[in-house]
């Protein structure tokens, strides 16, 4: 086992990986040189940038060119929507899912308050996007669908090639969130009728602190950050050279290792869920179990509360998390489960499993053997269950 | 993660007097599943009338558990005249201290023990309905509850009574109700202790915002359409809010005596008197659905 923890929240961020740290290490130290500058000392640092722009677009399946560094996810999807806004002044509609992160949603919800019509589309029991309401929604008014490749909270993946061609074939301009899908399904941008993508370091080996957006080339965007002339002046400040250069690599990582992805780690947590469900009463599966992320699981436990779980699965060292209210602060449960119309009684007790290619069998035999005395135990407490 | 401390994890982990007395004098349930938290508490008397045995069922979180167990250990042993003294800061006092969000659940067992009594003296007759009007209908709080909350743990702020009620934390439609009762409460409170605080309650500009648009919504909107027209919320910009009269109102000679006497004066009125209002005259050429037509 990885040492104290078993560690399946993945999907919140992961383990930094040994060779992204080997090869970040020399620019957080001896060669902090600015890659602007005019000196061979900054100048090598600016074409190791190069190369980690290429990794990246290896992966990507694109052009190192359409590649700009963001400081994270967030930062990618606030940068696609505003900046695709400021550029078509005339449009006032954006389009979206409810299930989408809050980078987007709280974005949306923002610019309604400005203004701006915003339309969510509807996800059914499984969490599928009703495409008929997407097509019925996407009139001249609107100026940019932005729509997740993969839902962080079920796994479950959305159909975006068929989406995209849809808003294309409208001259709409087409955003995905793609911060969980890239690195666990193989993906050729170039292929794609996609515009732009944002994706972040942290979810898929890098440390925090670095994404990526990917801009189909032709696509007008304006920039978000204003101030010097990095990344061809579509996003400006010093670049965060250690975090681009650790994304390089683990995106390199992640494309050797996107097969182990789908088999060993898709059988993993297939193993993981199969054994909660036999030995968990009352336990069941949110998501499209036919198209869903290999590593993801949300499963959950009727008639008790998802922090309560947590706290008890913590003591035995296993890490996950909750779409229960509890864990968040707010007082409703999660807003993917909610548009999905999981019943309150089983929304507050959701826990999601999440796996990476650091995981071993022997973690999920003992989750699945410690799952079911925590789930009895609480049961036990509720007032809910009479026995 | 929360910031727990050391014995409502205890509680938590070890948790007392978990179960229900069959043959019980008084049951108190309180909290729905839909809450996200719910409490049964049940209690037996001795011959002297004293808490002889008390028991707990609880759905939620960690401090949902603690509160709960913690409280069945402050009663036991208690007549119900010293039992119905403990208030929801008691319990959380016993627990060496809640996170401030998390409060609510030491007030879901302050309730259930009230809950618990009224059934006890009510001789086992179904329990009322909850005292008071439904305020927050998210999640069923009334106005009597409401003023509780604020009374006792001397609450100043919607996003508080939400902390310790959950009133509030849904829709966000009964805010302005909920602001009411704090100015009514604390007000009370002020006018017993003389010396009047001043109430300026300072906004963050998201909270002007939506305050602004709120009230345009509740208050303004509904008159103007009375007579055709409309309004909608162009810009706020410190304590500029820009406005645009859509419908009738757009071309109505009485524009500007609107304008102030009732949308400004509306807007002072719920949101700081500090407001002012302009109209936006550049956006007029947009396109105008008239809202009956719509419908």
């Amino acid at each position: 086992m990885n040492g104290d923890v078993i560690y399946m929240d993945n999907n919140a961020t992961t383990k930094v990986a040994d060779e992204v740290i080997a090869e970040m290490t020399p620019y957080l130290g001896r060669l902090y040189g600015n890659p602007s500058s005019m000196h061979t000392f900054g100048g090598q640092v600016g074409s190791k940038l190069g190369e980690a722009r290429a990794r990246v677009a290896r992966l990507l399946g694109c052009q190192p060119e359409e590649i700009i560094f963001t400081s994270c996810g967030t930062e990618s999807d606030n940068t696609a929507i505003r900046g695709t806004l400021e550029m078509l002044p005339q449009k006032r509609t954006v389009v979206t899912t409810r299930v989408e992160h809050p980078a987007v949603l709280s974005t949306c919800r923002q610019l309604e308050r400005h203004g701006y019509n915003i339309v969510e589309i509807a996800v059914d029991k499984r969490g599928r996007l009703d495409l008929d309401m997407l097509a019925d929604s996407l009139t001249d008014d609107v100026a940019i669908v932005s729509v997740m490749w993969a839902n962080n909270e079920t796994g479950t993946i959305f159909p975006v090639e068929r989406i995209g061609e849809m808003v294309r074939s409208k001259g709409i301009v087409f955003h995905t969130d793609a911060v969980q899908a890239v690195g666990k399904l193989p993906m050729k941008l170039s292929e794609l009728p996609i515009d732009m993508l944002s994706m972040s370091g942290h979810k898929l080996h890098a440390p925090k602190g670095v994404g990526v957006l990917y801009v189909r080339k032709g696509t007008r965007l304006a920039p978000f950050m204003l101030g010097g002339h990095q990344e061809s002046g579509r996003r400006a400040g010093t670049e965060n050279v250690p975090g681009i250069i650790a994304l390089g690599k683990a995106c390199e990582l992640a494309g050797a290792n996107i097969e182990e992805e789908n088999t060993r780690v898709r059988q993993l947590r297939d193993k993981l869920e199969a054994g909660i469900l036999q030995t968990c009463p009352g336990a069941m599966v949110n998501g499209d179990p036919d198209n869903r992320l290999p590593n993801t699981t949300n499963i959950s436990f009727e008639y008790i509360e998802g922090e309560a779980i947590l706290l008890l699965l913590n003591r035995f060292g296993i890490c996950a998390s909750s779409g229960s209210a509890c864990t968040s602060g707010s007082l409703e449960p999660s807003h993917v489960l909610r548009a999905m119309g999981v019943p309150f009684t089983a929304a507050h007790g959701s826990i999601r499993f999440s796996l990476s290619r650091y995981n071993i069998e022997e973690e999920v035999d003992f989750v699945i053997e410690k799952m079911a005395p925590v789930v009895h135990r609480l049961r036990e407490l509720s007032p809910f269950v009479t026995a | 993660m929360w910031d727990y401390t050391d014995k409502v994890m205890d509680h938590f982990l070890n948790p007392r007097n978990v179960g229900y007395i069959e043959d019980a004098d008084g049951v108190g349930e309180v909290g729905s599943l839909a809450c996200g938290d719910a409490l049964t508490l049940t209690f037996k008397l001795d011959d002297k009338g004293r808490i002889a045995d008390v028991k707990f069922k609880t759905f939620g979180c960690a401090s949902a558990v603690a509160s709960s167990s913690v409280l069945t250990e402050i009663i036991k042993g208690k007549t119900l005249e010293e039992a119905e003294a403990i208030t929801n800061q008691d319990i959380a006092r016993e627990l060496g201290g809640l996170p401030e969000q998390k409060m609510h659940c030491s007030v879901m067992g302050q309730e259930a023990l009230a809950a618990a009594i009224k059934h006890y003296r009510s001789k086992g007759k179904p329990a009322h309905e909850k005292p008071g009007k439904i305020v927050c209908t998210c999640f069923g709080v009334t106005d009597e509850e409401i003023r509780k909350v604020v009374r006792e743990n001397d609450l100043t702020t919607v996003q508080q009574v939400t902390n310790y009620c959950k009133a509030g934390g849904g829709c966000g439609g009964c805010h302005g109700e909920i602001e009411k009762i704090i100015e009514q409460v604390q007000g009370d409170k002020a006018r017993a202790h003389a010396a009047a605080p001043p109430r300026p309650k300072k906004l963050t500009n998201i909270q002007k915002i939506q305050l602004v648009q709120q009230t345009i919504n509740e208050q303004i909107r509904p008159k103007l359409r009375a007579d055709g027209g409309d309004i909608e919320l162009i810009d706020v910009d410190g304590n500029r809010v820009i406005v645009a009269f859509r419908g009738m109102c757009a071309q109505c000679k009485m524009a500007e005596w609107t304008m102030k006497d009732v949308v400004e004066a509306k807007l002072r009125e719920f949101v700081t008197d500090e407001l002012f209002v302009e109209e936006d005259r550049s956006s007029q050429s947009t396109t105008y659905v008239h809202p009956q037509e719509n419908a």
